[in-house]
């Protein structure tokens, strides 16, 4: 019977030796750069799809359809993916694998740019297919580039703000420590100090990255390399530990992600809060909202000045495998346009990525955290532009967060971070 | 001694005996009365909490109140909105239509396959079951890249054939060992003696055999119903937007504003799809057991 | 070329003669046996092939793949390029822990790369799925004993069950997150402070009591099925010989409901070690909560192929498990066990 049970495993042995002749293997990962597929269908025009996460706040189909109603021959078709960052990942890498000549324009994540470049499924914005990028904020188009080349046009920026009381704080601090001396206020009226995003994912990277950058390190150096093991950054992570230690960030901050930090600040609990733009109109509508009337917001406290943000948002990519590339071009020229920018911010509370919408009355009136995010923005950096990006990110959120629970020493956790993110690159 | 008293005190034990078996037997139900709610409790709490905050304003998903308040029914209404692109309705029936043709189909060839395994004698019996079994024990996470690639090359990528086949070879292995078990424990001699009474095999197996298995057919069922309705990895990157079923436009129902979590939308939709399914259950359990188990005394 | 695969390891050397009506009875057992495997193969055709397109095709692809390196960086370009053969250097990796060191090489994998977390996932996995399915065995079988009672309110009941099983999983998740929140419903209730997601052993019964939670249905509904499948007879006859309570349940109600029992528990056990949603989106793999499955699927993001032998590799644990339960513990579907309903009577 023994002998009988693993046979099928003997046959799928053999039957996996006798399929390797027919390549089987798809979806190995790497490429071969897309040179000749980036040379192609250049001058092409014809329908296209635009493939992009839940349009939350119903912007994009509104303008699909002028641009629809404008160019009748070259219809854009809107592929809604999920309303999760990883799932839309995922989705956009099988079908930059399998070569799918639908996904024309795809809405990528700052994030994913220079992996997704790196692999060869982007379109180089250069020569013939350039957009320009005059007059964007600098860390937007730094975000969509890859090796000096530019491959996504900023669509949408994010970036974090710091929102506090303004009942309880006459003006809000500039620099970390004013912050942390400001929380004996929290201490009298029984609130906690401060909180970010601080489980274990991605906003983890958010903020532990922010501190790092704010107090002077980097995780990356301008080659890509990692650059952790400086006291800049070990202030810059001890700078949350000690918070930690101390009780300025509650114990429970170690659970939220934005919606948790949202709702402690929102109920009143909490003096200071980093998040982003979208805290403004929530917590000033809705029902359950205690501090309607108290909200300050503020640039990010850095280490003499303002922070270092890290940055968010969105740019749309040309997919090399696309049959209409110059109706893609043209669409993301149009995407980027200013009047679309600011059907952006205002429909959908999106930040433009040109500086000189974050001073127009109009948009400002509307969404009063403008100055503030543009500060924010200008001074913000990139999460580390890597092709690694996946890998990179896990390696800091791991040991940021063994960090900020105490289990090792700021010192140790960027250390074991530098040595992660060196595996990471070393392969092959 | 008299013969009287004697048959008095015997009668008298007896009483006694009913008496404590009368109380053994009620206690025994108080017993029932209690567990059955004690397992009340445990299945429908969570899912309580889960029907309290889909009735409650957006504005106050995180209220603890125990009870309702803030009700409203605006969550059910945004999860069927479809001017955001929404097709909760289409996916309703999408899911619906996925889950029949699954059940129905992987049904009838595992009752195919477990009668095989079950009643038959022939070669490389353990070979079937291991490979059968081996498709249970791949990392379902690891199957959607090879899969994307297989339906993209044969261009059936979207299409409702490309959620079917996964589900039923995800549902098959516990649809077969499910019913081979069960098959194994069947009286056959009725099913021989049926044969004797002019019955043709197949006759027999439908009369005779398939009412006794109707329980286990019908668990099987719904098992599989349910594994099918549940299944989310696969459709969320092999569906596209006319066919996905509930589970992936769930994922894809959206705050109103970024980062923000639609808890209460997502109750909502939980909500409509699990309290319809319950109720068909219900019903069906009624009907279609005691139908076929009808069908066994003709 | 995936469905010819399908029905290899039934196909009969000869064909044809499928009518089971005329099998030749008594003509010898081999020829019999020959005549039943021609009809099985027919009947076990549609299954293989279903299972042999959607599940083995991947696999073999999977293992394929698991002996290619991962893409590298072209240090000039900037591009990735095709990594080559990689022989059984996934493998070793994997089960020793090792990551591609700086100019060639292996070292011992940092923490905070996935390469590091292989065994203590296979722990974690381990841990889960002992823990789980035991819970879900004991709970599953005290309700289905309750549910195949005779009571009023029995359809209440049996519905109830079903609930937590006919959530969807992505609903399931977010509604136990929403729960396991610091101000969430749980501590409220029990007024008590847990960081339910941020520390290692209340994440791991986060974990455990929303996985029990939604499955022992499936183990009850099963364990009822067997349940039903028992002759009332059986038990007034053991009634009145005098059998008690436990004695019922121990000779007469656990091994007629044991082949029932087994498939479930080997179910359940299969899909305890693939464990995947609900880890995932209630803890997202922090706090020692990442299962094998998760840790494959962050590979995935990070390079296929080494990902396809993660995905092998766990695989031929699964087997293994799957191996030692139908060769020990007799959960076995075809050979009668010793007490099982047979000439019962």
């Amino acid at each position: 019977m023994k002998t009988r049970f693993l046979l099928p495993a003997a046959t799928a042995g053999i039957l996996a030796l006798s399929l390797t002749a027919c390549g089987g293997g798809g979806g190995g990962g790497g490429t071969t750069g897309g040179g000749s597929d980036a040379g192609a269908n250049l001058d092409s025009r014809g329908p296209i799809t635009y493939v992009q996460g839940k349009d939350n706040s119903n912007v994009v189909r509104p303008l699909i359809e002028k641009w629809n109603a404008a160019h009748p021959d070259e219809k854009v078709t809107f592929k809604e993916q999920t309303d999760q960052a990883d799932q839309q990942h995922d989705d956009l890498v099988q079908n930059f694998q399998a070569k799918n000549a639908d996904y024309d324009v795809a809405s990528v994540d700052v994030v994913w740019t220079a992996e997704f470049a790196a692999k060869g499924w982007l379109q180089p914005l250069k020569d013939n297919m350039a957009v320009d990028t005059k007059g964007m904020l600098e860390p937007t188009v730094e975000a969509g580039s890859y090796k000096g080349t530019l491959y996504a046009a900023p669509v949408s920026s994010d970036g974090g703000i710091l929102y506090y009381r303004k009942d309880l704080v006459p003006e809000a601090p500039k620099t970390w420590d004013e912050m942390m001396g400001m929380c004996s206020i929290a201490k009298q009226n029984n609130i906690a100090c401060y909180a970010g995003q601080f489980k274990q994912y991605e906003g983890l990277t958010v903020n532990a990255s922010e501190a790092i950058n704010s107090a002077g390190g980097s995780v990356l150096n301008s080659d890509g390399k990692p650059n952790l093991n400086t006291p800049e950054a070990e202030e810059g992570l001890n700078n949350l530990v000690e918070a930690f230690k101390n009780g300025n960030i509650p114990a429970e901050a170690i659970t939220y992600q934005e919606e948790e930090s949202r709702r402690a600040f929102q109920e009143g609990k909490l003096l200071f809060l980093r998040n982003w733009p979208y805290v403004y109109n929530l917590a000033t509508t809705e029902g359950s909202s205690q501090v309607k009337d108290k909200l300050g917001m503020a640039a990010l406290p850095g280490k003499s000045g303002p922070g270092a943000s890290s940055l968010g948002g969105h740019s749309a990519a040309i997919s090399v495998y696309s049959d209409h590339k110059a109706t893609a071009l043209d669409f993301v020229k149009f995407l980027v346009e200013e009047e679309q920018q600011k059907f952006f911010a205002t429909q959908g509370s999106l930040a433009p990525v040109f500086g000189a919408l974050y001073e127009d009355q109009e948009l400002v009136a509307k969404l009063p955290y403008l100055p503030v995010l543009k500060t924010s923005i200008e001074n913000a950096v990139p999460r580390p532009v890597t092709p690694f990006y996946p890998a990179v990110t896990q390696a800091i959120q791991e040991n940021a967060y063994a960090a900020l629970k105490g289990e090792k020493p700021a010192k140790d956790a960027l250390s074991d971070m530098q040595k992660s993110i060196e595996t990471a690159g070393a392969g092959s | 001694m008299t013969t009287a008293t004697a048959g008095a005190d015997l009668r008298a034990r007896q009483d006694k005996g009913r008496q404590a078996a009368q109380n053994r037997e009620k206690w025994a139900q108080v017993r029932t009365y209690i567990s059955a709610a004690v397992i009340l409790v445990w299945c429908l709490a969570p899912a309580y909490w889960m029907v309290v905050t889909a009735f409650r304003e957006v504005g106050f998903t995180y209220d603890t109140t125990p009870w309702p308040t803030h009700v409203t029914m605006d969550n059910f209404i945004t999860a069927f909105d479809t001017s955001f692109g929404n097709k909760f309705g289409q996916a309703l029936l999408n899911s619906i239509f996925i889950g029949v043709t699954v059940t129905v189909i992987s049904l009838v060839i595992g009752v195919f396959a477990a009668y095989a395994l079950a009643r038959l004698n022939f070669r490389f019996k353990y070979l079937v079951l291991g490979f059968i079994l081996g498709a249970s024990m791949f990392p379902g996470v690891a199957l959607i890249t090879p899969l994307f690639q297989l339906f993209t090359n044969i261009g059936w990528m979207g299409t409702y054939q490309a959620l079917i086949i996964p589900n039923i070879s995800f549902v098959l292995p516990l649809t077969v060992y499910t019913l081979t078990s069960f098959f194994r424990e069947m009286p056959w001699e009725l099913e021989e003696s049926a044969r004797v009474d002019g019955c043709t095999q197949g006759q027999a197996f439908r009369r005779v055999i398939m009412p006794l298995a109707a329980p286990a057919i019908f668990t099987t069922a719904i098992l599989a119903f349910i594994s099918s309705w549940n299944e989310f990895l696969i459709a969320s990157q092999l569906s596209n937007e006319a066919t996905k079923p509930v589970t992936v436009a769930i994922a894809s129902f959206a705050g109103a504003q970024p980062n923000q979590i639609p808890y209460t939308a997502i109750m909502a939709a939980g909500t409509i799809v699990t309290i319809p399914l319950v109720i068909l259950v219900l019903v069906f359990q009624r009907k279609i057991v005691a139908g076929l188990t009808a069908g066994a005394v003709k | 070329m995936a469905t010819e695969l399908g029905p290899t390891p039934v196909k009969q050397p000869a064909s044809g003669g499928t009518d089971l009506h005329h099998a030749p009875k008594g003509v010898g057992e081999d020829n019999r046996i020959l005549s039943q495997g021609k009809w099985a193969s027919w009947l076990l055709a549609p299954t293989i092939i279903a299972l042999g397109i959607v599940i083995v095709y991947p696999i073999i692809s999977a293992i394929v793949m698991s002996f290619q390196k991962d893409a590298g960086l072209d240090p000039v370009t900037g591009l990735f390029t095709e990594g080559g053969p990689a022989g059984i250097q996934n493998y070793v990796n994997w089960l020793g822990q090792q990551c591609a060191a700086q100019g060639g090489g292996t070292v011992a994998c940092p923490p905070g790369t996935l390469g590091g977390q292989f065994w203590t996932a296979t722990g974690t996995t381990f841990l889960f799925t002992v823990v789980t399915v035991a819970f879900e065995t004991v709970l599953g079988f005290w309700m289905a004993m309750i549910m195949a009672r005779t009571f009023k309110g029995r359809g209440l009941v049996r519905a109830a069950v079903l609930v937590p099983w006919a959530i969807p999983t992505a609903v399931t998740a977010q509604l136990w997150l929403f729960m396991f929140d610091f101000n969430g419903i749980i501590n409220k209730l029990f007024n008590v402070s847990i960081l339910w997601t941020g520390s290692e052993w209340p994440a791991k019964w986060a974990v455990i009591i929303a996985d029990t939670w939604k499955t022992t249905p499936f183990m009850a509904l099963l364990i009822l099925a067997g349940l039903q499948m028992i002759p009332a007879e059986v038990y007034e006859a053991a009634k009145v010989d005098g059998a008690t309570a436990w004695q019922r349940f121990r000779l007469i109600t656990l091994p007629l409901v044991k082949p029932a029992l087994m498939v479930a528990i080997l179910f359940r056990t299969l899909d305890a070690l693939r464990m995947f949603d609900l880890p995932y989106i209630l803890t997202g793999g922090a706090n020692n909560t990442t299962t094998l499955s998760i840790l494959v699927i962050n590979q995935i993001r990070q390079g296929f192929n080494s990902a396809a032998a993660l995905s092998t590799i766990t695989f031929i644990i699964i087997f293994l498990v799957a191996f030692i339960f139908v060769r020990f513990l007799g959960a076995n579907v075809v050979e009668q066990s010793g007490a099982s309903g047979k000439g019962k009577k």
